[in-house]
């Protein structure tokens, strides 16, 4: 077991460390032996009121942080990416220690979630308005305004990303934040809140607040000075933020939610590299991604040679001490371990077994990379989200249908196709009703391309130029302005 | 009285005339004299599950619409344009019987509604994603496509204009639409839907199905095959469709909704020009505006002359039957009526100074006086609710900086307006108060061109304009794999 030294385990409010108003803490588990890791201090309605006031008054017209200049809240996130890099490594062996992840896969997301922080760093003075020519005497213009106070609420797949694709943009519009991470992984939001300390983001105007969903979350979501509520997460929550929305004022909310995306694959793909990026679409982050490849529609004339390499190379998938050097750690906890196991057995019942299919060890929440072939589309693995290290490989024969198939979901966050066919390729891309689309790769996000679901995955985008729409207000302004002035 | 000729009054689905499933029909009231005009059959739930039908399936993905060249569409909503330019006259005579309006009014607005199908027919084929120079070996690139099925649920107040806004966008970025107007305001709805039929747009894309809010309102923003809800009405009832949204799918949902406007006038400001503005922004549309200016904050140095002035241009005002040249008609039915001369009663009883007006017109049909308080404070309920109707409320103010903080104390931010000559006065303004459109020496100055929409309890989201089309869309991103040095 690698030593983590960790620092801070308090509230972070007004860029000051603070107890629990009612001084309780609780436990952030290690995943690797089910042990507790450390207390942190357990924020609920009180903290989150305390938090939201803090974020208002750094909101105030008049405050340092509205009075910067655009470009100095970009500087400021650039120092926040240098003080990121600096600590990368500590970063990745704290999130490891905290959520289970590979320790190079930890510290490769660190150093990717800095490059967001700078790729929003230069975004902020560049959040244009426009002139228009409107009807009329008059001049008219449109200026797009921080929208106010935001509550975010993360979730544990990805600690230290999830935390920067929410910041980064809303610090970019202007806003003022409160941010509760995932009750499993508060440590690195922490880390990152001092940080933000030392970067020089005035008192106020990023607040994070760890604790439970049900009392912390729904204190933020019910605020009523707290403008915009963003959240990544599971639907079943999702849709109890957005009836929150209206409650008590009437929040924008944007939400990142689940998905069960459809990766499709031609005859003509070369069946080998198809397998490798079928695999890492179903498998990475141990299943534990809202956009994996979880239903593998594969051509006839392919399949069986696919799926015996699918189950060949989830064999070889090495799965152990995240601090070694392996492919997936252990899952993130007993409910979610709990939870794959049931769906694995589900799938046991129903479908064709061909890689993996059980529990490893004793201790600690790993699972086999399993891999099922022959699945129909009303079987539970096929239609629910599993979000474990399991694979579900199906059959289809033409275009149309694979598209009706794939479509046939109230999910609608990612989906894939491989094939060579140009043809192919962009009509596939036109009728999949998803909000991304990979070509011959998978989950190829970069900041710079908007991510977010059709349907029932969500609402809104992040990254790119979209996802700071979510966080600005449009104001117009229309001036009377004579064409013949009298002057 | 004149003979409006009352073609339509049945559910108009799949470019067809049906009764209800249920054959219901309810009746519209005249607010003039308040006599029924007509019956027109009343929408329920099994209708709106036909309309919903329909307009899925002509959103299929191989149908007539969505195989349609973007610039089609936009020819389809230039000729819609033309058609309904042709029929002006009939319309806003259709407008004035059925919403009280006076007929000149409705007439322009008509024309002024052409000019938003205009707008968004030009925008079809310029809806551009974005190609992405993405990190990585890949080309990446936004597709902006059409959300999908939209329930669009439109108020009594502007029923013509707000027809438009609602179709107009929504059919320039593809998306077929399931519309129910306001139960007070049916007739124009209908006629316009024979209209979007003659312009040839495919069975499908446009349904309209007259109803209440309660009944087909619901069945529309509880729909599981409904994509998107945009709605157009009171805050109350824009809470609960947006409480509904997550139910029983994810609907994505824009509301407009109700405002509480602060129109500030300064010290340097002409007063008679500033009256002029002011009376226009309380009083437009008999007060039933959403971004009405009932607010009404006078620096202290101009406060006396102006007062003296709004009262003399309001009990000038001339109101009466809008088929005539007047400037006010009724207000649109029984229960908003009883509702304004409530808060003219409570605005006398919590000691406001009334200077003009101050009650109910003595003659059929639901009319109210201009009516103007003076002296009004910021706690009156006069000063916090939206009354919706001719009532201006005069406040007096010492300072920018007070000001703002009062122009800001409310859940609403929907419009606002300064008078004043000082251009950091005005622009300052303009940065600080908390409102979707602020205006300069002018109000409630709205084209095709200009977003328009609330901060906070106002609404979320934006109509018209650039921004007006983003709601009806949903974002792709296409990323395909491409070796920066590739082996070929």
């Amino acid at each position: 077991m690698v030593k983590v030294d960790i620092k801070y385990t308090k509230l972070f409010i007004n860029n000051e460390w603070v107890d629990a108003v009612s001084k309780k803490t609780f436990p952030t588990i290690n995943p690797q032996d089910e042990t507790v890791i450390t207390q942190v201090a357990e924020g609920d309605k009180a903290d989150i009121d305390l938090a939201v006031k803090a974020a208002v008054k750094a909101f105030h017209r008049y405050s340092e942080w509205r009075l910067l200049d655009a470009s100095q809240r970009g500087r400021l996130l650039l120092k926040l990416a240098d003080l990121m890099e600096r600590d990368v490594k500590y970063l990745g062996e704290l999130e490891t220690l905290d959520c289970g992840k590979p320790v190079a896969q930890a510290t490769g997301e660190a150093a990717w979630s800095a490059q967001i922080i700078r790729y929003y760093a230069g975004k902020a003075d560049k959040i244009l308005g426009n002139t228009i020519p409107a009807d009329g005497e008059v001049l008219s213009m449109t200026i797009k305004e921080p929208v106010g106070v935001c509550g975010q609420i993360l979730p544990w797949n990805y600690p230290i990303p999830m935390f920067v694709w929410k910041i980064a943009p809303a610090l970019a519009a202007g806003c003022t934040l409160v941010i509760k991470p995932a009750e499993q992984t508060p440590l690195t939001a922490l880390a990152l809140a001092a940080l933000i300390k030392e970067a020089g983001f005035p008192p106020g105007v990023v607040n994070v607040i760890p604790g439970y969903g049900p009392t912390a979350g729904a204190a933020l979501t019910n605020h009523p000075c707290v403008d915009k509520m963003a959240f990544t997460g599971s639907t079943e929550i999702g849709r109890i933020i957005m009836s929150g929305a209206p409650k008590v004022n009437l929040k924008r909310v944007t939400l990142e939610l689940g998905g069960k995306s459809p990766l499709v694959i031609f005859n003509d793909a070369d069946v080998e590299k198809a397998a490798q990026i079928a695999h890492r679409a179903a498998f990475a982050n141990a299943g534990q991604c809202c956009a994996a490849g979880t239903r593998t529609f594969v051509q006839s004339g392919i399949y069986e040679a696919f799926v015996a390499k699918a189950a060949e190379i989830a064999k070889k998938r090495t799965v152990g001490n995240p601090y070694e050097d392996v492919q997936q750690g252990p899952q993130i906890d007993n409910e979610m371990f709990t939870k794959v196991m049931g769906y694995i057995q589900s799938g046991k019942k129903e479908a064709r077994c061909v890689a993996g299919g059980d529990r490893i060890g004793k201790t600690g929440f790993y699972i086999q990379p399993t891999v099922f072939a022959d699945v129909k589309d009303d079987m539970k693995i096929a239609k629910e989200e599993i979000f474990g290290p399991v694979q579900s490989i199906l059959k289809f024969d033409t275009f149309d249908e694979v598209i009706d198939r794939a479509n046939n979901t109230n999910y609608g966050l990612g989906s894939g196709v491989v094939t060579k066919d140009i043809t192919t390729a962009l009509a596939f891309a036109k009728h999949i009703r998803a909000g991304t689309v990979w070509v011959n790769t998978y989950e190829h996000v970069t900041p710079q391309t908007p991510f977010g679901g059709f349907k029932e995955s969500g609402i809104g985008r992040e990254m790119g130029e979209e996802g700071i729409l979510q966080y600005l207000e449009n104001k117009t302004v229309t001036i009377n302005l004579p064409k013949k002035p009298q002057m | 009285m004149v003979k409006v000729d009352i073609k339509y009054t049945k559910l108009f689905i799949n470019n067809e005339w049906v009764d209800a499933v249920s054959k219901k029909t309810f009746p519209t009231i005249n607010p003039q004299d308040e006599n029924v005009i007509t019956n027109v059959a009343e929408g329920d739930k099994a209708d709106i599950d036909i309309a919903v039908a329909a307009a899925r399936k002509a959103f299929h993905r191989y149908s007539n619409w969505r195989t349609m060249d973007a610039s089609r569409r936009g020819m389809l909503l230039l000729k819609l344009a033309e058609l309904i330019e042709s029929q002006a006259r009939y319309l806003a005579e259709l407008e004035t019987l059925d919403c009280g309006k006076p007929v000149k009014i409705a007439e322009e607005e008509v024309y002024y509604s052409t000019s938003v199908l205009r707008y968004y027919a030009g925008k079809a084929d310029k809806i551009l994603g974005s190609t992405i120079p993405a990190d990585g070996d890949v080309l990446s690139m936004t597709l902006k496509e059409p959300v999908g099925v939209c329930a669009q649920i439109i108020p009594w107040n502007y029923p013509i204009p707000m027809l438009s806004w609602k179709i107009a966008p929504a059919l320039a970025a593809g998306c077929t639409v399931v519309l129910k107007p306001a139960e007070q305001t049916p007739l124009t709805a209908l006629a316009i839907g024979a209209l979007i039929k003659e312009a040839g747009f495919p069975p499908g894309v446009v349904n309209i199905v007259p109803g209440y809010g309660h009944t087909a309102g619901a069945a529309l923003t509880h729909h599981p095959d409904v994509d998107k809800v945009a709605f157009t009405g009171s805050t109350e009832v824009g809470k609960l469709i947006l409480g509904a949204a997550p139910v029983a799918n994810l609907k994505r949902v824009t509301l407009e909704l109700g405002g509480k406007s602060p129109l500030v006038v300064f010290n340097d400001a002409d007063v008679e020009k500033a009256a002029q503005i002011a009376h226009a922004a309380a009083f437009a549309n008999g007060g039933q505006c959403c971004c009405a200016g009932t607010r009404t904050y006078v620096q202290a140095g101009v406060y006396d002359q102006f007062v003296t002035k709004a009262a003399e241009i309001a009990r000038n005002r001339c109101v009466g039957d809008p088929f005539d040249d007047v400037q006010q008609g009724p207000q649109i039915d029984k229960e908003m009526y009883n509702k304004v001369l409530s808060y003219i009663e409570a605005g006398r009883a919590e000691g406001a100074r009334c200077v003009a007006g101050g009650g109910k017109l003595d003659r059929k049909g639901y009319y109210v006086q201009p009516t103007v308080f003076a002296d009004v404070k910021d706690d009156m309920k006069i000063a916090r609710e939206e009354i919706f109707g001719p009532v201006q409320s005069v406040f007096k103010f010492d300072t920018f900086e007070e000001v703002i903080d009062r122009a800001n104390d409310t859940n609403y931010g929907l419009g606002a307006g300064v008078i004043t000559n000082d251009i950091t006065t005005a622009l300052t303004f303009a940065k600080h108060v908390r409102a979707g459109s602020v205006w300069i020496n002018t109000y409630d100055h709205v084209s095709s061109q200009t977003p328009f929409g609330g901060f906070k309890d106002s609404g979320l989201g934006r109509e018209l304009g650039e921004d007006g089309i983003n709601q009806y869309l949903e974002i792709k991103t296409v990323t395909v794999a491409l070796p920066k040095i590739p082996l070929l």
